[in-house]
């Protein structure tokens, strides 16, 4: 069970290598990765994601406590970066290890709709004309009460 | 003495990331209303509550929150992780 929140960036395939291998007692580990999307124009600059230091790796380790819990998980992995990223860079992964596929699955689905809107992140995105935050989607609030 | 921290577009709208508040406010709501009567910045940035979370100790919670024993008060906007 790790999390960890960092400005550098990660190497997604030696992550998900050495998570995979640490969990022998799973037959499957399934990875979600985000990335950093360029507006329909293509004029996104780039994007800055403010977090709530003390706050966020407390928040991450609770809801990745919740899954484990609820999805008897081998293993878990959340990295979430902050700073500035351009567009295509990696935001963040997760990953979830369980004996059989849809634990690891359906844990997955549920970390990211609680990482959504319950970690303590905002972004905002700079374009050519200029600057907005990004807003919270009714949709990612909705998502959560299928949990 | 409660250190008060702002962020993303609320840490703009107050104009800084954190500041100490000396207040005898009740609840989370009450210290709103005395942020809020102190200068234009503060009211533009509570203009609407329902736009903004707060976060007790570390804690998302409501805002009718009691501050009793608490040191730290943060408001944001809705989060957008992931």
């Amino acid at each position: 069970m790790t999390v960890r929140v960092q400005q550098d960036r990660f190497d997604l395939g030696a992550e998900v290598q050495g998570f995979a291998q640490g969990c022998n007692t799973s037959g499957a580990v399934v990875n979600f990765t985000g990335i950093v999307r360029n507006t329909p124009d293509g004029d996104l600059d780039r994007m800055e994601i403010e977090h709530y230091p003390g706050m966020t790796q407390s928040a991450l380790a609770e809801i990745e406590a919740k899954a484990v819990k609820r999805w008897s998980l081998k293993g878990s992995l959340i990295i979430h970066r902050y700073g500035i990223l351009r567009p295509g860079d990696m935001i963040m992964m997760v990953a979830t290890a369980a004996p059989h596929r849809v634990d690891a699955f359906e844990s997955a689905q549920y970390l990211m709709d609680y990482l959504k809107s319950r970690a303590p992140f905002w972004k905002k995105e700079f374009t050519t004309d200029g600057h907005q935050w990004v807003e919270a989607k009714d949709a990612d609030e909705a998502a959560l009460t299928r949990w | 003495m409660i250190d008060v921290l702002y962020f993303a577009w609320v840490r703009e709208r107050v104009g800084l990331p954190r500041e100490q508040v000396e207040t005898s406010a009740a609840t989370v709501a009450d210290l709103v209303e005395e942020l809020k009567a102190r200068q234009e910045r503060y009211a533009a940035a509570f203009a609407d509550v329902s736009a903004l979370r707060v976060a007790v100790d570390q804690e998302l919670c409501a805002f009718d929150t009691p501050l009793a024993g608490v040191r730290e008060v943060a408001f944001f906007p809705p989060m957008t992780g992931g």
